[in-house]
């Protein structure tokens, strides 16, 4: 049993599949997320993969502010991904709302709507330290289980 | 058989037959990886992946996915126990068609629009590749005389010999079934965000693990029908499996992925065309 127990945790930690969306980032931060899964820097390597479905999804990447149109969707696809997950708020707009802070539509980061794990800061952050953001998250996972 | 063999045999299709199949799976991913000049995960990857997913929290949209994964994987494991219990192989072609048209009825009992049309795509590929199943099971029919497996075992030579155009047709069910380009018209394992995951968006967290796990023991059942057409030798059986699980590796990273209607034109003319000029010479040579 404790054998079962430590191949289900250290699964956990070897296979993260990530989802990524964009709650209203002017991009820059995206490019910089989908390079993370180029050929260059290769994240399969830890096995990670890029799903396009918050059902089969470990790890949440959202870049961008959160307006009050959005943040209903961003819900949402929380709500969708099976425990145990972790959210990562990537670029100074997904942390803090960034230069858009104080606009009229604007909510703010995303942790004002769920619960944030790491915030990888940048704007837009380099490609190693979103990988750094996804590492520290796994780190959180084998501390959770 | 004794029981001791039937035993043995149980052992081999229940547990060793499908964990080689995930290191094969692994392997399958690094060589790929390697094709595209990336590194590629670790071989046990496909291990973890199934460990991660199984201890996710359970979260369905409805029961009838659950009853679903695991009839697709009762289908699917039941067809794999009776190949090494040496069955008849109409009995276990049928077994896996009703184990892999369970998946599609899970995925239809959702109304997304995502997992409908991936259920559509999946029956599509279940359309192309079960008459060459069939036209294969009637071929070895031809050539020993009997549906049975043991028939086969019992031949001299080897049926690649007999069934060369056949083998080919097995060759092309095989690239729809691993979901290899340029079939890979429903569950590609490169395009994890396009449509063609569609009949895999509803099964989430360890009904994953349990449709993958199925997916396993299906690969496993057309590598032992692969390994029919050399049944005289162990070292000419690996090596034959080996090439053609290769050349699937490089057929899949060298074509982009068609249309369905393309997959059913060349899958059924070229299959029944080659099957039929294999049927006819080994009827009148």
């Amino acid at each position: 049993m404790n054998m079962l127990s430590k191949f289900l945790q250290t699964s956990r930690i070897k296979s993260p599949w990530v989802l990524h969306f964009d709650c209203g980032s002017c991009n820059g931060c995206d490019i910089e997320t989908l390079a993370v899964l180029t050929p260059v820097y290769d994240v399969e390597r830890f096995g990670i993969i890029n799903v396009g479905n918050p059902k089969h999804a470990d790890v949440f990447l959202v870049t961008g502010t959160v307006n009050h149109r959005n943040k209903k969707v961003l819900k949402n696809l929380y709500d969708q991904m099976p425990q145990p997950r972790a959210v990562i708020a990537i670029g100074a707009c997904g942390l803090s709302g960034g230069v858009f802070r104080d606009a009229p539509n604007v909510v703010g980061g995303v942790d004002k709507v769920i619960p944030v794990d790491v915030y990888v800061p940048g704007c837009p952050p380099k490609p190693e330290a979103i990988i750094d953001g996804v590492v520290k998250a796994l780190e959180l996972f084998a501390a959770k289980s | 058989m004794t029981s001791a063999q039937v035993f043995l045999a149980l052992i081999a299709a229940l547990f060793l037959a499908p964990l080689a199949v995930g290191v094969l799976t692994g392997v399958d991913r690094r060589i790929t990886a390697r094709m595209q000049s990336r590194l590629g995960p670790p071989i046990l990857q496909p291990f973890y992946d199934i460990g991660k997913l199984l201890g996710k929290e359970p979260m369905l949209a409805n029961h009838w996915l659950a009853f679903c994964s695991f009839l697709y994987l009762a289908g699917a494991v039941t067809s794999v126990v009776l190949f090494f219990l040496q069955a008849d192989l109409l009995l276990i072609f049928f077994v896996q068609a009703v184990g892999s048209v369970f998946l599609v009825i899970g995925a239809l009992t959702v109304p997304s629009p995502y997992s409908q049309i991936g259920a559509h795509r999946e029956l599509l590929q279940i359309i192309a590749y079960e008459p060459l199943l069939i036209l294969v099971i009637v071929g070895i029919f031809l050539a020993t005389g009997s549906f049975k497996i043991e028939a086969v075992y019992a031949m001299e030579q080897p049926l690649l010999f007999k069934l060369p155009l056949l083998f080919l047709v097995l060759g092309i069910a095989l690239t729809i079934k691993l979901r290899k380009s340029p079939f890979d018209i429903s569950a590609s394992h490169h395009a994890h965000q396009e449509i063609v995951r569609g009949v895999y968006t509803e099964y989430s967290g360890p009904y994953l693990a349990i449709v993958e796990i199925a997916h396993w023991f299906e690969i496993v059942l057309i590598l032992c029908l692969l390994s029919l057409f050399w049944s005289t030798g162990v070292v000419g059986l690996v090596l034959l499996l080996g090439i053609t699980y290769f050349v699937e590796i490089l057929v899949d990273n060298t074509t982009s992925r068609m249309t369905w209607r393309w997959m059913l034109g060349t899958a059924w003319i070229t299959g029944i065309t080659f099957s039929l000029i294999n049927l006819l010479w080994l009827y009148y040579g």
